[in-house]
């Protein structure tokens, strides 16, 4: 297995774009940000269908579309997660913008199959370059060292944003920040999984260590173990059952982990608050 | 890029002649006829479905029937049992989950989330195994209204009546239900049953839904013309038949509109759909009574 | 008119979630009566409501309500529930809310009445019985706190109940806006003839206007004239420890050293 390259770029891309998603979910969940990471999921398709269609990078596209949505919703604030309705349809219609972009690039392209379109929704990460690995390699690292340089000072501002106001950490600027890289991790994932089932590696692995560990720090940690867990054996079993898309692997395991953390904690709730207990902070 | 040149072949400024060659082939009388009926259907059941927050509902019921439709497709069966079937499916088990709710909003957002990216997940495994990839992938996810046979008019047709029926049987007492619980517990109204028989029924508007705009786009039909009603109108019949008059008005437009153009239907309902709601949300803004 | 009370409960007793509420409770609530029913959270003033209603069974003894069992007389009961509050963005109107209260639980769709529509000026009737005309046509969202309960009152009138149960009607209201409500109450308990059992955790504000109080405390209750029951030696007895009731210069009554009834966690609300 390891001696192909496209297996060794889609190893060396989707371990640390999964280690990254795990990371960041893990906030997005702690956030209840969750319908931004969705936001972002219909945003990046559009952005990189538009890219597509004018020619350019798609991931020019992509990180331009993510990241200034990321930043928008930072702005917008406290009013961004209130109106369902309203966000919805708002990203229902970029959607459709995005159907747009298609058709103008299917029908530019003599030759056109859309076959970037399915790379957008669903993922290529069998097909990325040994360039194009090492850049999405590389960006989530940074990615990563950036959240753990944050994590405590977020983590205080997440959990209890006026105390931490008070004692001077930046909650505002944490959190903006933390949206643009959110927006990052989120372009990222968009070429490893694509832009449907990004919610797939950015909310199930968080949700599942959620569930799991009272310990924050432990939670990071598990979230990343996680979502690298689910690249791992996705990539693996896509490999070996050719007829199953590398994406849709990789999204089902990262599920079964999610709905069996789920039971872990429903059955096992009295006992794991115990343990938990018994462990000194 | 000739975008201007090319986007609306055909058009002329005669309306009636414009009017005349749309209906001039079947497949186009079919889309409209199957267009109606779902808008019709999607405006009803819509405008109740977001006047008990449930959008979340709608959209999860859309992304469970991709792989319904997809998987049907696969298994030789035809679209509309995926589509049915996966849906109805998909409101029962929502219907169980909502009934135990333990955990926090984040989780549950969380949690929707993650199905949601299996479903789609799931889908694309159906569509891939197919071989239709490309064709088979954009009707389903963003619909079309160029292959819609006679016996999906028909199917289409006979569920909007059936499903109008039923609205106009509970609709009084739905209507009580949504907007006051407890008084209608207390003046004998089946709350729980309503809200299961509600979500079976939003199970059908999505099925039916997205056969016309394709499962990520029917917060089109189903969301943005009964928000749109909302915003003008606090009256329930008038804002019922304001949704489904909006929604009705979209379909035709839109699809008018990308017969007689190069791009997508699927654009255009959502931009038509999304603009009347932009624009009853800025005329309340700026006229509060 | 028949003198067959509104209700009567004997020897009555309701569990929750395996947990005894209360016990040994008999009262009786005569025709256009005025009771105020009181008592600390959670002793179980609103599982009575619910009793009533028929909604939750007793555990030993009877209730009879407007002659019947507890459940069938619902028809003519007005129930307004605890802590209802339409957020900014509800936009039914008042008279639609009121006019649900008539025939909202009717299945099919209303006929259409030739000539003037008797339901119509019912709902137009009992709003201007509230004095809610000025405002019933705005989105119930957009009105105040008081205006809000006018209109929840009308809805709990306009099938002409006999009894009309309101639980903690006063709880988001100012101080004036507490008085006139329970003046608008006490008006229509006495012209329409309506017999009122309100919950409340305060009796101050409608101490003026009340018949008979029930106090719910230590998983039981005891009712009576405010005089009886509202004083140091009735609520001693009936928790079992040392409670005092204070008498303010304006007539006020304060309770002091009652403890808190253990909190249940309950699917009393649950929808």
């Amino acid at each position: 297995m390891f001696a192909h390259e496209f297996m060794r770029n889609a190893l060396l891309a989707g371990t640390f774009t999964g280690a990254a998603c795990g990371v960041v979910g893990y906030f997005v969940v702690l956030r209840a940000q969750v319908f931004a990471g969705d936001a972002l999921s219909h945003v990046a398709f559009t952005g990189a269908l538009a890219a597509v269609a004018f020619g350019v990078d798609v991931r020019i596209g992509l990180f331009a579309a993510t990241i200034a949505v990321a930043l928008g919703i930072g702005g917008l604030g406290e009013r961004a997660g209130a109106d369902d309705v309203a966000i919805g349809t708002v990203f229902a219609w970029i959607l459709g913008l995005g159907v747009l972009f298609l058709a103008i690039f299917t029908t530019n392209r003599s030759t056109g199959n859309g076959t970037a379109a399915v790379r957008v929704l669903f993922g290529s990460i069998f097909g990325l370059s040994g360039s194009e690995a090492v850049v999405a390699a590389a960006v989530s690292v940074a990615a990563i060292a950036a959240m753990l340089a944050c994590a405590r000072p977020l983590l205080f501002a997440s959990f209890d944003p006026e105390v931490a106001r008070a004692q001077g950490v930046p909650v505002g600027l944490l959190g903006l920040g933390f949206l643009a890289v959110l927006g990052t991790v989120a372009a990222e994932a968009t070429q490893a999984v694509g832009a449907l089932l990004l919610l797939g590696l950015l909310a199930a692995p968080a949700a599942a260590a959620h569930r799991l560990a009272r310990n924050p720090y432990a939670g990071l940690a598990l979230s990343a173990a996680f979502a690298v867990g689910a690249v791992w054996l996705g990539l693996g079993f896509s490999y070996v059952e050719a007829s199953v898309p590398p994406s849709t692997a990789i999204v089902t395991v990262a599920t079964v982990l999610f709905v069996a953390a789920a039971g872990v904690e429903r059955s096992a709730a009295p006992r794991l608050l115990q343990w938990r207990r018994a462990t000194p902070r | 890029m000739r975008i201007d040149a090319a986007l609306f072949q055909g058009l002329s400024w005669n309306l009636m002649a414009d009017v005349r060659q749309l209906v001039a082939y079947p497949f186009m009388v079919n889309a409209l006829e199957a267009g109606t009926a779902v808008a019709v259907l999607a405006g009803a059941v819509g405008w109740f479905m977001v006047l008990r927050r449930q959008t979340f509902a709608g959209h999860t019921l859309a992304v469970i029937a991709f792989p319904g439709a997809a998987g049907a497709g696969l298994a030789g069966l035809p679209l509309a049992f995926g589509y049915f079937g996966a849906c109805a499916a998909g409101a029962l088990a929502l219907a169980g989950v909502s009934a135990d709710r333990s955990g926090s909003h984040s989780r549950e957002s969380a949690a929707t989330g993650a199905v949601q990216a299996f479903a789609l997940g799931l889908g694309f495994l159906f569509v891939s195994l197919y071989h239709g990839l490309l064709n088979g992938l954009d009707a389903l996810l963003f619909g079309t209204f160029l292959g819609i046979t006679d016996r999906q008019v028909v199917t289409l047709a006979v569920v909007a009546t059936a499903a109008l029926v039923l609205l106009a049987v509970v609709g009084r007492p739905l209507l009580f239900a949504s907007i006051d619980g407890a008084v209608a517990r207390a003046a004998g109204v089946p709350v729980r049953g309503l809200s299961l028989a509600f979500l079976l029924l939003l199970g059908f508007a999505v099925a039916a839904t997205s056969q016309i705009t394709g499962a990520l786009l029917v917060f089109a039909l189903l969301v943005a013309p009964a928000a749109a009603a909302q915003q003008i109108t606090a009256r329930p019949l008038r804002g019922l038949l304001l949704s489904v008059g909006i929604g009705l008005a979209v379909t035709w437009l839109g699809l008018a509109l990308a017969y007689f153009s190069i791009y997508p239907a699927g654009f255009f309902i959502t931009s038509l759909a999304f603009a009347v709601y932009v624009v009853a949300r800025i005329a309340r803004g700026t006229v509060r009574r | 008119m028949s003198a067959e009370p509104a209700l009567r409960l004997s020897d009555a007793s309701v569990e929750l979630g395996g947990h005894v509420i209360w016990h040994d409770v008999s009262l009786t609530v005569g025709q256009g009566e005025f009771v105020a029913v009181l008592g600390s959270n959670g002793a179980g003033k609103s599982t009575l409501l619910e009793v009533v209603l028929g909604l939750l069974p007793l555990r030993t003894g009877t209730a009879r309500v407007l002659g019947r069992p507890a459940g069938d007389a619902n028809a003519e009961i007005g129930y307004l529930p605890q802590r209802r509050h339409f957020d900014a963005s509800s936009r039914i109107r008042g008279v639609d809310l009121v006019r649900l209260g008539l025939d909202g639980a009717r299945w099919g769709l209303p006929l259409p009445h030739f000539g003037p529509d008797p339901r119509r000026q019912r709902v137009q009737e009992v709003i201007e019985l509230v004095g809610a005309e000025g405002y019933a046509t705005r989105a119930i969202g957009s009105l105040s706190g008081g205006e809000q309960q006018r209109l929840l009152i009308a809805q709990a009138l306009v099938r002409r109940p006999r009894l009309l149960m309101l639980d903690e009607p006063l709880d988001s209201l100012d101080l004036t806006n507490q008085g006139s409500v329970a003046a608008l109450v006490q008006r229509i308990c006495r012209e329409e003839q309506v017999a009122v059992l309100l919950v409340a955790h305060d009796v101050n504000p409608i101490l003026g206007y009340i018949d008979r109080v029930v106090y719910f405390a230590a998983g039981t209750a005891v009712a009576g004239t405010p005089a009886e029951v509202i004083t140091t030696e009735t609520l001693s007895r009936l928790y079992g420890t040392p409670i005092e009731v204070l008498h303010t210069k304006d007539g006020g009554l304060v309770v002091v050293g009652h403890p808190e009834a253990p909190f249940h966690h309950g699917s009393r609300h649950a929808h």
